[in-house]
């Protein structure tokens, strides 16, 4: 289905990433929102306190993370698609939530604008230290989606595209920006609604007598009802049935996990988005995401300039993990760059995913700026002699 | 022709999962007895089952919401309250019930409690208090009054325990009252009149623990506790919220202590955004359907 043009701000803006977040999430229809302020993301809330009660729906400042992580839930049962936005700490909060979502199939967003940590570490500088959190920051064997913007166009684009996914897997999905990406202002571009597509949320057409809300017919994704419509329906965070009935056996456990996992990775290589270059006959390949992609750029063209054979994957999607796509690099290429802000984090997954096949060079830097291009040059001439 | 009047059916069947029984609460617990007052006050006050939604915490209350034939939210640990909130927010035509215990919505949802009645959402909360943490095996609660013994004060409790009533009287609860699961008529009455209400209605039942609570402090079974109920409690309505905290074996007070009226917070929450934005604003019960 196309945009709801009451939530579409059409034309040419001079915004930053999280105002830019705010009208995508706006444009793909979200109505609800519940956060808690936090720096550097608090500016997405402000500006959907402003907006949303003119396109008709509802902003809450709840009383801390847990809260706003749980009350955005409960608003997609009452029917609303809703989002909570955060950073680092407030992250860390809501991890309970991202299971119970994961668990219950809620689909909703989670922005999470990353500041340098641990703990209250750096609240107005960049890092990229959350994205092992995002993957695996709850208890037990889940699947979520995250995505990696790197400007504000993308934080626009991308906000849509983790909606529509939320919605297609009934999953939730980490929007994982950065302070910079956050805070820099450049050109968006928003389209009229009619060239915005949305996915309508996977809602049951069946009578209530032959509806159970965990009945998967093949795509592994069940059809969703709301609050209200006279289908009485139970929903929990324990282990539970198609009937959506708690039900302590391995046996029910072994096919609700199972299912929740499969219906991520079977369908990896439709989630995953990547931007490429000059891959065809690279020796070494630059991995990274989100701002750091962008500082990766300036050395990537500085490698080029010594007449070096590097190329360039972008994740635009983090997890689930390409790792398809690294597996047939890792067959032709000498050596992976991994610049990130953090010691760390996707890099293992590079390294995980080559195994051993080609070298992977990690670039850390632990937050608070970004990568000078020298270092990841440095270590783009260090990976050609591999 | 005459009305065929099943008597052998139950009236408040209509309102469970049968297919769900047996529950799991313990022979003399209280909570089912507050399940069957809830569905009696269905009965009574005539509201529409279709668009009333039940919102449970986690713990033995935390389970009422797998029992109930309602759109019914198992949530997680104290997380009741603001589930609500947001079901509440995203579709204003719902009623909502949030119905879990006195460790859910006192200490770890504690700040939810106080910040719902603040806002004063409009949510219907009854809190099944059996003085302890009951699924976990018997643990002081915030409610556990001084002198208990419990698992984790073997030796006895010594922490003040919280008075409910006052704690969200003080908040800003629009209706506060108490019961016990002997004052079966009168819970059911509570809870009509919270329908009613408009805002956020607190109804603390007090109930007994027989496995855990009152075994451990030797005060007999549930029956024993049912004449403890009766013998004890003094209807005290309208009495000062200060002066009806509970103790080891005292009095209880009990009845109907707060019943005011204030603009709930989506009341306030338009009539601001009427002030401020005039025709700009668009109500959000004229929201779309986000299913295409």
């Amino acid at each position: 289905m196309k945009a709801d043009p009451h939530g579409v701000l059409t034309g040419t803006h001079f915004i930053d990433g999280d105002h830019a977040c705010c009208e995508g999430a706006l444009a793909v229809g979200a109505r609800f929102a519940a956060g808690y302020p936090i720096t550097p993301s608090t500016e997405v809330v402000e500006r959907f306190a402003a907006r949303v009660p003119t396109v008709g729906g509802t902003f809450i400042q709840m009383e801390d993370e847990l809260a706003a992580s749980i009350a955005l839930q409960g608003g997609v049962w009452g029917g609303a698609k809703a989002f909570t936005v955060t950073s680092g700490p407030g992250f860390s909060l809501m991890m309970e939530h991202v299971g119970y979502a994961a668990m219950t199939e809620t689909p909703c967003v989670f922005v999470d604008v990353q500041r340098g940590g641990p703990s209250t570490g750096l609240p107005t500088l960049p890092a990229q230290g959350d994205m092992m959190q995002a993957r695996w920051g709850s208890h037990g064997d889940y699947e979520i989606v995250a995505l990696c913007p790197n400007s504000p166009q993308e934080c626009f684009d991308l906000t849509i595209k983790a909606f529509n996914l939320a919605e297609e897997f009934r999953v939730p999905v980490m929007f994982m920006m950065d302070e910079v990406v956050g805070h820099m202002t450049e050109k968006v571009v928003i389209p009229p609604a009619d060239q915005i597509e949305v996915v309508p949320r996977k809602h049951t057409r069946r009578p209530v007598e032959e509806y159970l809300p965990y009945e998967t017919n093949g795509d592994l994704v069940p059809e969703m009802a709301h609050a209200g419509e006279g289908y009485k329906f139970h929903v929990t965070g324990l282990t539970h049935d198609e009937r959506g009935y708690p039900n302590m056996t391995p046996q029910t456990q072994d096919k609700l996990v199972k299912r929740l996992q499969n219906k991520i990775r079977n369908a990896v290589d439709r989630i995953c988005m990547f931007e490429e270059d000059g891959l065809a006959d690279a020796e070494v390949v630059v991995v990274s995401y989100g701002i750091t992609s962008r500082v990766a750029q300036r050395a990537i063209d500085m490698a080029h300039e010594r007449g070096l054979k590097v190329g360039k994957l972008r994740l635009i999607t983090a997890w689930p993990f390409p790792d398809s796509k690294i597996i047939e690099l890792a067959r032709r290429v000498k050596a992976f760059v991994v610049p990130e802000l953090n010691l760390g984090q996707m890099a293992r997954e590079v390294e995980r995913a080559a195994a051993g096949k080609a070298r992977t060079i990690l670039v850390p830097h632990a937050g608070g700026g970004v990568h000078n291009p020298e270092e990841i040059l440095k270590a783009i001439v260090e990976a050609t002699r591999c | 022709m005459l009305n065929v009047i099943d008597d052998t059916a139950n009236p408040v069947e209509q309102f469970l999962r049968t297919d769900r029984m047996p529950h799991i609460w313990c022979p003399g617990c209280g909570i089912g007895t507050t399940v069957n007052s809830f569905a009696r006050a269905l009965i009574d006050s005539n509201v529409d089952l279709q668009t009333l939604a039940l919102v449970s915490g986690i713990g033995c209350t935390g389970r009422v919401a797998g029992y109930v034939k309602l759109d019914s939210f198992h949530t997680t640990h104290g997380r009741a309250i603001p589930f609500a909130t947001g079901l509440k927010l995203a579709n204003p035509k719902l009623n909502v019930v949030v119905y879990s215990g006195d460790g859910d919505l006192s200490a770890i949802g504690g700040n939810h409690l106080i910040h719902a009645a603040r806002r004063n959402i409009d949510l219907k909360v009854i809190c099944v208090n059996n003085l302890i943490y009951a699924m976990t095996g018997g643990q002081t609660a915030p409610t556990t009054p001084g002198h208990a013994t419990t698992s984790t004060n073997p030796y006895g409790t010594f922490e003040p325990a919280f008075n409910l009533p006052h704690l969200v009287e003080a908040a800003g609860a629009v209706y506060v009252a108490r019961w016990t699961t002997f004052h079966v008529r009168q819970l059911a009455r509570s809870i009509s009149e919270a329908f009613a209400k408009k805002g956020l209605s607190f109804i603390e039942v007090i109930s007994p623990c027989p496995t855990l609570y009152q075994r451990r402090n030797k005060m007999g079974d549930g029956l024993d506790t049912m004449k403890y109920y009766k013998e004890k409690s003094k209807v005290m309505n309208g009495a000062p919220t200060g002066e009806v905290g509970l103790t080891l074996n005292g009095e209880i007070a009990v009845g109907k202590f707060v019943d005011r009226d204030r603009p709930d917070y989506q009341s306030m929450m338009r009539a601001q955004y009427v002030e401020a934005l005039g025709e700009r604003y668009i109500e959000e019960a004229e929201m779309e359907c986000v299913c295409g």
